[in-house]
C-alpha cells in the first residue's frame, strides 16, 4: 500500500500507513551524528572501565609478555594487604572529616550571604576563588603554611596557645592537614550548589510561616529552610563525598602517602602499584574497590532522593 | 519585616559580615600568602619575624628565576593548548550527539542516553590503567595526544546540552527543515547559538578542570615539553627540594594566573556552569 | 472589635510610589473587597495590613489597637496566599496544625524529639489534633489529612490553605486572590463557598482580586483601587450604580460602560454630538464632560425615527453577539467614529441585521455625568426637577 506523505517536509512522518514509521534520514542522521561521542565514549570512558572489571581477574604486570586468568587472587590479596585496609580507612577518615566539616560550612556561608546586607556578589566571589585554583600550587602554600616553625598556622595556634608539630611529618596529623585543603577547596563550590538551592525556596513560603507564627531565625531555618534544602543537601554531600575519594594531588605532593602510610589514600595506593610497582592487575583490582564505593555513594544518594522528593 | 526593630537588624548586619569577612580572609589567605611569598627573597622567607609585604623587593628574581630555571613558559603554553584542544574535541563530539539525543528519533537513543548516565557514574581515574596500556602499547605515551584524548569526551557536556536542546521548540526544526537545512546544518547553525550560555559555562568549566588536571598527566607524562602546569611545578618543587620557596610561589602565582582572570571576567557564568551540575 | 482601619498608609518601592495615602475603615466581619487592575497595589495594601511589609508612613489599626510595631504573628490576622504557600514536605494535617503547635506549645515543647515527651505537651497536641480535624471536616478534607500538597488537586490545596487560615480563629482573614489558580467552574462553586463561610465564620474578610465579578458577588463593600489610591469605598450596587469617578465606571461592569464626548455650553446645558440633552447640572462651569451610559440603559427601535427626540443618536449595527439569555449589539453612532455597545433582550435583537440602521435612545436618569477629570456630577434631569417642582408645589 503506497504511503502518501506531504512532499514538502522529508522528514514529516507519513500520514497514512501501517506503522508511523520514522523516516529513514532521521534514523540514520541520530546515529551518525552521535557516532563520534559514541566511538569516544567507548573507547575513553567505557571501554576501559570494562577492561579494569577484566583486568583485575587477570595476573598481568606491565611488560609482562604474557597474561593469564587469575580468577580473585588479586582481590584476596587486597584483603590480606595491611596497606590496603590503611589507605581505605584513611581514605573513608578523610571523607568523614571533609565532608560534614565543609558541607556545614558552605550551608553556612551560603545563608549568610543570601540573609541580604550587601556585597553578596564579593562574598561570593572570594569563596569560591579556591574551587578554580590550581590544587597542586596551593597545595605548596600550604605546606609552607605548615612549617613546624615559620608557616602562619603554626605561628597563630602558638600565639594562642595550641601546642604545634610538624604537621605534614607528623603521622596524627598529616591526614588531617591534608583534609583541611580539602575543606578550603569544597567550601566554595559547597556554597555555590547550596545559594542555587536557597534561591529556589519560594519567598511566600517564608511568609505563610510567619503569619503562623515561625518568624524567627531558628524556626524559619526548621520549619522552611531546612526541609525544602533536603535534595539540595543531599546532592552537596554525595558530590563532596565522591569528590573526597579521589583525593590524590594533595597526597602526591606533599606527603607521598607517608609519614609511615599515614596519607596513604585509595587512589595514590593504585597509583603506586599501577605506576611504580608496575602491577597493573593488582592496581586494577584497588580501581575496581574505588569505583565500587563511589557508585555505591551515587546509588545511595538516587535511593534517597526518590523517598524524600515529595514535592512537584 | 514589620515589627523588627532598627536595632537588632543592624546587630545582625554587622554580626553577619564580621563571620563572612572573617571568613573570607582564611579564604584568600592561601592566595595572599602565595603572592607575598613570592616577592620576597630566601633570607626574609625564613627569618623570625613575618611581614605581609617584603622588606626588600625580590620580585623580578623570583619571576624571572621561575621562567628561565624551568621551562614556565612551555608549561602555560601547554595548559592552553591542552585546555583548547579538549574543548574543541568535547563540543565536537557533544553538540551533535546531544541534538540526536534530544530531537532525533532513532532506535539507539535510548540506550546511548543510559549510557551517557552510566559515563556520568565513572571517575575518570577508573579509566587511566587500561588507557595508559593502550598508550603504551600504540607508542603514543608522552605526547600531545596522550593528554588531550582521554578528556575529549564529556559525557556531562552532553547531558548538559541535552537539557538545553529539549528546551528548543520542534517547530524551530521543522521549519529549518522546511526551509532546507540538513541535520548537519541545524545542529551547528540552530542548535548551537541556542545553547551558548550553556556552552560559554561549560568551556569555562572545562578550561579550569583541565588546566588543574594532575592525575593523568603525571601518568602518561614524562618529559617537561609535554607537561601541563600542574605537572609543571611538581617538577619546579622536585627541581627546587624546598629550598627557594620564593621561586616555587612565583611559579605557582603564574599558573594559577590565567585561572583567578577567567575566573574574575566571567564569575557568573562559571557559578551557572556549577549550579548546572546540580540540575541532574 | 476585629475592624480594620488603615490612616494615611503610604508605600514606594524605589522611586515608584505605589501607595498613596490610602484610608479605609473595614467594619467588623465585613467582607470587603479590593478591586483594581494589576500592579494598582491591593497586593501591597493587603500585606501592609498582614504586617509582611512595613508602610512608609501612615497608621495601621487592626481590632481598635495600632499594630505598626507588631509582627505578623501577634496581629491575630490570617492569610491566604494566591499560590497557596502550602509547605510541600508536611501532610495537609501538618500544615493545619502548625499555626497551633506555634501559637499553643512553649519553645521547649517544640522542640523536634524531645518535645513530645515534655508533660504537658501531650493534651495540648491531642487538642490541636482535634482542633486540625474539626477544620478538615468543615472543608470536606478530612480524608485527605495523610496526603502531601503534591498529590492533591487545585481545588483541595486551596481547601488546605483555607483551612490554614480557619484553624486560628484569627480576627481577620486576609486573601490575596485565592481563587486565580483556579479553572473557572471551580472559580464559581468556591466563590459560594467562600461567601458562605464568612457567613458562618462572622469574622473580617479583606479579598483581594483583579476580578470585578468575584468582587461584586462576594462583597459586602467593594473598594476600587487605581494607581495606589482607593477611589471609592460602597456596596457593589452603589459601585456600579453610582460610581465616583469614570474610571471606576469603566473598571466595574460587564460590557465596558459606553463612554460619550459631551460639553456644558455657557447656558449651563449639556450637548451631546450637536444635539441638547434634558440633563442639569446644579452649578457646573462650561466645559468638556464624559457621558457613561451602560450598555442595558439604550432602548433600540428598529426603525430610523424621523422625528427629533431628546438623547436619540442615529447608528448603525456593526455585530452581534448571541448570549443566549441576552444579546449584545455593537454600533456605529453614524457620522462619527463612536462604537457603542447595547444590551437588549434576544427578541429586539432577533429583527437585526448587520448594516441595519437604528436609532439608540437613553432615559436621562441612566446617565452618568462625569467632568474633564473624571469625578462624577451630580446630574438632575429637566423631567425629574420638573416633576420636584409639581412634588413641591
Amino acid at each position: 500500500m503506497p504511503e502518501t506523505s506531504p512532499p514538502l517536509d522529508p522528514f514529516a512522518a507519513p500520514a497514512r500507513g501501517r506503522r508511523a514509521k520514522v523516516p529513514l534520514a532521521e534514523r540514520l542522521a541520530g546515529w551518525l551524528l552521535a557516532g563520534p561521542a559514541l566511538t569516544l565514549m567507548w573507547l575513553m570512558l567505557l571501554g576501559p572501565a570494562l577492561a579494569v572489571l577484566a583486568l583485575s581477574f587477570t595476573d598481568w604486570t606491565f611488560g609482562s609478555p604474557q597474561i593469564g586468568w587469575a580468577g580473585a587472587t588479586n582481590y584476596r590479596e587486597l584483603m590480606a594487604d595491611r596497606v590496603f585496609w590503611i589507605s581505605l580507612q584513611n581514605t573513608l577518615t578523610y571523607v568523614a572529616f571533609v565532608v560534614p566539616v565543609s558541607v556545614a560550612i558552605g550551608l553556612g556561608v551560603a545563608l549568610l550571604i543570601e540573609a541580604g546586607g550587601g556585597l553578596q556578589g564579593l562574598y561570593r566571589a572570594i569563596y569560591f576563588l579556591p574551587v578554580t585554583s590550581t590544587l597542586l600550587a596551593m597545595a605548596l602554600v600550604f605546606a609552607f603554611a605548615f612549617h613546624p616553625s615559620i608557616g602562619i598556622i603554626t605561628r597563630v595556634l602558638s600565639a594562642v596557645g595550641i601546642p604545634t608539630t610538624d604537621w605534614l611529618k607528623n603521622p596524627h596529623t598529616a591526614l588531617f592537614a591534608l583534609a583541611s585543603i580539602g575543606i578550603w577547596q569544597a567550601i566554595g563550590l559547597n556554597m555555590v550548589l547550596f545559594l542555587a538551592g536557597l534561591k529556589a525556596i519560594p519567598r511566600d513560603l517564608y511568609e505563610a510561616a510567619a503569619v503562623d507564627g515561625a518568624d524567627g531565625a531558628f524556626e524559619r531555618f526548621r520549619r522552611v529552610t531546612w526541609p525544602m534544602l533536603g535534595p539540595a543537601t543531599l546532592f552537596v554531600v554525595t558530590i563532596t563525598a565522591v569528590r573526597s575519594f579521589q583525593v590524590f594531588d594533595t597526597v602526591a605532593v606533599l606527603t607521598e602517602g607517608g609519614p609511615n602510610k599515614a596519607t596513604n589514600v585509595l587512589l595514590y595506593q593504585m597509583y603506586q602499584e599501577g605506576f611504580s610497582f608496575l602491577r597493573s592487575a593488582y592496581a586494577a583490582a584497588i580501581t575496581v574497590v574505588f569505583l565500587g564505593f563511589v557508585l555505591l555513594l551515587t546509588l545511595l544518594q538516587v535511593k534517597l532522593q526518590e523517598r524524600w522528593t515529595h514535592y512537584a | 519585616m514589620a515589627g523588627a526593630a532598627g536595632g537588632s537588624r543592624l546587630l545582625f548586619a554587622t554580626l553577619r559580615h564580621l563571620l563572612l569577612a572573617a571568613g573570607a580572609v582564611i579564604m584568600l589567605a592561601p592566595f595572599i600568602l602565595m603572592l607575598s611569598l613570592s616577592l620576597k627573597s630566601p633570607a626574609e622567607i625564613f627569618a623570625a619575624d613575618w611581614h605581609l609585604l617584603p622588606q626588600t623587593w625580590h620580585a623580578s628574581e623570583n619571576y624571572l628565576a621561575a621562567f628561565s630555571k624551568q621551562p614556565l613558559a612551555r608549561y602555560l603554553l601547554n595548559g592552553f593548548l591542552v585546555t583548547f584542544a579538549i574543548f574543541a574535541c568535547q563540543m565536537l563530539a557533544a553538540v551533535p550527539c546531544a541534538y540526536a539525543l534530544a530531537k532525533l528519533r532513532w532506535r539507539g537513543r535510548e540506550t546511548v542516553f543510559a549510557l551517557v548516565l552510566l559515563g556520568l557514574l565513572i571517575p575518570h581515574q577508573v579509566t587511566a590503567i587500561p588507557l595508559y596500556i593502550g598508550m603504551w602499547k600504540l607508542g603514543i605515551l608522552n605526547t600531545y595526544a596522550a593528554v588531550i584524548l582521554p578528556s575529549t569526551i564529556s559525557v556531562f557536556g552532553i547531558f548538559l546540552l541535552r537539557q538545553f536542546f529539549k528546551t528548543v521548540p520542534d517547530d524551530l526544526i521543522h521549519a529549518a527543515r522546511l526551509d532546507g537545512l540538513g541535520e548537519f546544518a541545524i545542529v551547528w547553525r540552530i542548535m548551537l547559538p541556542t545553547a551558548m550560555p550553556a556552552l560559554l559555562a561549560f568551556g569555562l568549566l572545562s578550561f579550569v578542570w583541565n588546566w588543574n588536571e594532575f592525575f593523568w598527566p603525571l601518568i602518561v607524562v614524562q618529559s617537561e615539553r609535554y607537561a601541563t602546569p600542574p605537572l609543571g611545578v611538581l617538577f619546579f618543587n622536585n627541581a627546587e627540594a624546598g629550598t627557594n620557596y620564593g621561586l616555587l610561589m612565583a611559579a605557582a602565582v603564574v599558573v594559577n594566573a590565567p585561572l583567578i582572570v577567567a575566573f574574575l571576567l566571567a564569575q557568573r557564568r562559571f557559578i551557572e556552569g556549577v549550579t548546572m551540575t546540580g540540575l541532574k | 472589635m476585629a475592624g480594620v482601619e488603615l490612616a494615611g498608609v503610604s508605600k514606594s518601592f524605589g522611586g515608584t510610589a505605589v501607595l498613596r495615602q490610602v484610608s479605609l475603615s473595614v467594619q467588623d466581619g465585613e467582607f470587603l473587597t479590593l478591586v483594581g487592575p494589576s500592579g494598582c497595589g491591593k497586593s501591597t495594601l493587603l500585606r501592609i495590613i498582614a504586617g509582611l511589609e512595613a508602610q512608609d508612613s501612615g497608621e495601621v489599626r487592626i481590632g481598635g489597637r495600632n499594630v505598626d510595631a507588631v509582627p505578623p504573628k501577634r496581629r491575630d490576622v490570617a492569610m491566604v496566599f494566591q499560590s497557596y504557600a502550602l509547605y510541600p514536605y508536611m501532610t495537609v494535617a501538618e500544615n493545619l496544625a502548625l499555626p497551633l503547635e506555634m501559637r499553643r506549645l512553649t519553645r521547649m515543647a517544640r522542640l523536634p524529639l524531645l518535645g513530645r515527651w515534655l508533660p504537658g505537651a501531650r493534651p495540648i497536641r491531642q487538642q490541636i489534633a482535634h482542633d486540625v480535624r474539626a477544620v478538615a471536616e468543615a472543608l470536606s478534607i478530612a480524608h485527605l489529612l495523610g496526603r502531601r500538597p503534591a498529590q492533591l488537586s487545585g481545588g483541595q490545596r486551596q481547601r488546605v490553605a483555607l483551612g490554614r487560615a480557619m484553624v486560628r480563629r484569627p480576627q481577620v482573614f486576609l486573601m490575596d486572590e485565592p481563587l486565580s489558580n483556579l479553572d473557572a467552574n471551580l472559580r464559581v462553586e468556591t466563590r459560594t463557598e467562600i461567601a458562605e463561610l464568612h457567613r458562618r465564620l462572622e469574622s473580617t474578610f479583606i479579598y483581594v482580586t483583579h476580578d470585578q465579578v468575584e468582587a461584586m458577588t462576594m462583597a459586602d463593600r467593594v473598594a476600587v483601587m487605581l494607581g495606589g489610591e482607593v477611589i471609592q469605598i460602597a456596596s457593589p450596587q452603589q459601585i456600579y450604580d453610582a460610581p465616583a469617578e469614570l474610571r471606576v465606571a469603566q473598571f466595574i461592569g460587564t460590557p465596558k460602560i459606553n463612554v460619550l464626548a459631551g460639553t456644558i455650553n455657557a447656558g449651563g446645558a449639556i450637548e451631546v454630538l450637536g444635539a441638547a440633552w434634558p440633563l442639569k447640572l446644579s452649578g457646573a462651569a462650561a466645559g468638556p464632560v464624559s457621558l457613561g451610559v451602560r450598555a442595558e440603559a439604550w432602548e433600540l427601535e428598529a426603525e430610523v425615527n424621523k422625528r427629533p427626540q431628546a438623547t436619540a443618536l442615529s447608528a448603525r449595527v456593526r455585530h452581534l453577539e448571541h448570549l443566549g439569555a441576552e444579546t449584545l449589539v455593537h454600533l456605529n453612532i453614524a457620522a462619527t467614529e463612536l462604537s457603542v455597545v447595547a444590551r437588549t433582550a434576544p427578541a429586539v435583537a432577533a429583527d437585526l441585521a448587520i448594516g441595519a440602521r437604528v436609532t439608540l435612545r437613553v432615559k436621562p436618569e441612566h446617565v452618568l455625568v462625569f467632568d474633564a477629570a473624571g469625578k462624577r456630577l451630580d446630574v438632575k434631569s429637566e423631567r425629574s426637577a420638573a416633576l420636584r417642582q409639581v412634588a413641591n408645589a
